[in-house]
């Protein structure tokens, strides 16, 4: 598919380095997203996702590597890429004092458009009724459908979201994927969206790419990522006493095995769960081990993270 | 719709005039300032001298005890102290307090400012204890050693004329200070901390992500920023005309132009100020760096001429200094365009240089 612009690729990113002092922010990222396609970048703080999105919204300009967007350089293209994408930043505070449909007004008369638009964009966000509000006024979930609204109003080929539902409730986040999923099904937007939730990676996106440390550790669809494990689907269970702890290097069926000390317990990957209960099940028997909690499941991307780093996805580090 | 240029302007006005604060600091602050101050100093203060008294150790016929029983009145219920009040119809009331204290209680009273000046009598002596460098002691010293040798400190009160014509009076020099402070603040306050302010929230960041053009975003601000700062002096100068009776001495084409190029100045600065930082904090104590010494020194509210010597060159080429010097010249002195064509030059050029400069290191993202 050839995109309006004239490119084959939305965004193709070569190698791509940044460093803020002696941080490595990004250490060679290469990405390429395709038309109508959703990606996700995932990854816990400081893994180098907002200093790649906003590189590759012309914000920030890489040490070294090539960024192209509709097969074009951001050096000489501002004024035409500008209008190409939609952004919604982290964290932007707009003017309190503002209303909902004068911050709309104001954004829209960058790009020449009509208040129509302006009515459009407020229908689509669900903010209709709160046009007439302060800023300061709004809800979180508000302020981030607003930021939302202000991205989409130049009905972008491309809408870049970093982290657009941190901090809000379940049911504020819903909100703004079905108003993503409307805008899939209707536009044929692309769209990038960094993000530290797993389960909006994979409610909302077609790709996915995971980092960590400034490096892409893994790119592709959720069933390419799981695939690429040997093994999708986990067993869990918490030992109780503690007294005899369970070997599983002769087990030829677990192919991966992770231990908490802290909380006894244990996640396996198997190739074949309801083959391996039963061995499972006659071991902890034999050892006389006994175990709560015992749980089967798919993978999910969060059991990936672990399995690339060693660590969960939702842990802190220094934001980058 | 309208253009970004008009959107860009209204929002301006918007933040501004939603601003309670922003209201009461531009207009109400200065004009309850100037109402506060030229009324304190339309009326003659009373002036209150007091001083302290050590009476010898055998007082029978003390010079300063006599003074006191024969010729000041007993303050009422208060021990040991007396008060003689020198009344003129032109130079308004002087009133002296004398408290007899031993010597000890008196270098306390002196201490905690309680007292201007001792009077020790000894061998039928009096001796006036104070510090010279004090010009409050030395008033107490002149107006006291007067009534003490039975001479007042007015020799002759019918050589006294009141100087009440307009331009001549504080209201006439108070009112050019409160004009050019006000821009100052209105100009530093509202551009530099604002456009900081837009930084830390990422506001700027979200804007030049769009076709915004920031040379339009820079010159709304400018412009609306401008025309605050033409409101807010014209409203201080019809409540100074109308309820003191302030006057244009001068022309008005003159003073036109120096609030332009004071405007100009403080706003060129502004920019240069906050080109770079992104933190609140540091904006406000860039903004207080600038704006406080400048009030304190180049007065606004009372001459600068008694700075000592060799700091008052250095005051006079502040730019505050150059642009409230020039306003009173023409509002109090009558001046032209030609009495005030350097300092207009000075602060307008200084204005499109800094202006530039801080264009050109501004820090967008």
């Amino acid at each position: 598919m050839i995109s309006k612009a004239g490119s084959s690729q939305v965004v193709s990113a070569k190698n791509i380095f940044k460093s803020f002092k002696d941080v490595k922010a990004l250490n060679g990222v290469n990405l390429e997203i395709q038309p109508s396609q959703y990606t996700a970048v995932l990854g816990p703080n400081g893994a180098g996702k907002t200093t790649l999105v906003e590189i590759i919204e012309g914000i920030q300009s890489p040490d070294s590597g090539e960024i192209l967007l509709f097969g074009k350089h951001w050096k000489h293209n501002k004024e035409e890429l500008h209008h190409l994408i939609g952004i919604s930043l982290q964290e932007t505070l707009f003017e309190d004092k503002l209303t909902v449909r004068e911050t709309l007004k104001l954004f829209a008369s960058f790009y020449k458009l009509t208040e129509k638009r302006v009515d459009e964009i407020l229908e689509m966000v669900n903010l209709k009724e709160k046009h007439r509000s302060y800023v300061k006024h709004l809800s979180g979930g508000q302020r981030q459908k607003l930021a939302l609204g202000i991205a989409l109003i130049n009905k972008p080929m491309l809408l870049i979201l970093d982290e657009p539902t941190t901090g809000l409730d379940p049911t504020a986040r819903r909100e703004i994927w079905d108003i993503l999923r409307g805008l899939k099904e209707n536009q044929g937007t692309s769209m990038i969206l960094t993000t530290h939730y797993m389960e909006e990676a994979e409610t909302l996106c077609d790709q996915i790419v995971i980092m960590d440390k400034g490096k892409v550790l893994a790119q592709g669809t959720l069933e390419e990522l799981i695939s690429a494990t040997n093994t999708n689907e986990i067993v869990q269970f918490k030992i109780i006493g503690q007294k005899t702890i369970p070997d599983f290097s002769n087990f030829k069926d677990v192919k991966e095995v992770h231990y908490d000390e802290v909380s006894a317990q244990f996640t396996l990957h198997v190739a074949n769960t309801s083959e391996f209960l039963p061995v499972l099940i006659k071991y902890l028997n034999e050892i006389a081990c006994k175990v709560s909690e015992l749980r089967c499941r798919y993978v999910t991307l969060d059991d990936l993270f672990i399995h690339m780093t060693g660590r969960k996805l939702t842990d802190n580090t220094s934001g980058i | 719709m309208r253009s970004q240029f008009w959107q860009l302007l209204s929002i301006q006005f918007k933040e501004f005039f939603r601003e309670p604060g922003a209201l009461f600091w531009s207009f109400v602050f200065p004009i309850l300032m100037s109402l506060v101050l030229g009324m304190a100093f339309k009326e003659k203060p009373e002036i209150m001298q007091h001083a302290a008294v050590v009476l010898p150790a055998n007082n029978d016929s003390s010079k300063l005890k006599n003074f006191l029983e024969l010729h000041c009145t007993k303050i009422k219920n208060k021990i040991n102290e007396y008060e003689f009040i020198l009344d003129n119809k032109k130079l308004g009331k002087t009133n002296d307090r004398f408290f007899v204290r031993s010597r000890e209680e008196s270098d306390i009273m002196i201490k905690r400012g309680q007292a201007s000046i001792i009077l020790v009598e000894e061998n039928g002596k009096v001796n006036y204890l104070f510090d010279p460098a004090n010009s409050e002691s030395r008033l107490a010293y002149i107006t006291i050693s007067g009534i003490l040798s039975g001479k007042s400190y007015i020799s002759n009160p019918d050589e006294i004329q009141t100087l009440e014509r307009k331009g001549m009076r504080y209201i006439d020099f108070l009112i050019p200070g409160l004009l050019a402070m006000g821009i100052m603040s209105s100009c530093l306050w509202g551009i530099c901390y604002s456009l900081i302010e837009k930084r830390s929230k990422k506001l700027l960041r979200r804007l030049v992500a769009t076709p915004m053009k920031k040379s339009w975003f820079m010159i709304t601000m400018f412009m609306s920023r401008f025309i605050f700062t033409l409101l807010e002096t014209i409203a201080l100068l019809v409540f100074a005309m109308l309820v003191f009776g302030v006057t244009m001495q001068g022309s008005w084409i003159a003073f036109v132009a120096i609030i332009i190029s004071g405007s100009f100045f403080f706003m060129g600065l502004s920019i240069l100020l906050g080109s770079r930082t992104a933190n609140p904090q540091v904006g406000n104590g860039l903004v207080s760096s600038i704006t406080m010494p400048m009030m304190l020194l180049s007065g606004i509210f009372f001459s600068y001429s008694n700075f000592p010597d060799f700091i008052i060159p250095i005051i006079k080429y502040l730019p505050l200094t150059l642009f409230v010097d020039s306003l009173r010249c023409i509002f109090n002195e009558g001046a032209g365009m030609s009495a005030v064509i350097f300092p207009f030059f000075i602060l307008s050029i200084t204005g499109i240089a800094t202006f530039f400069a801080g264009l050109k290191i501004y820090k967008w993202n």
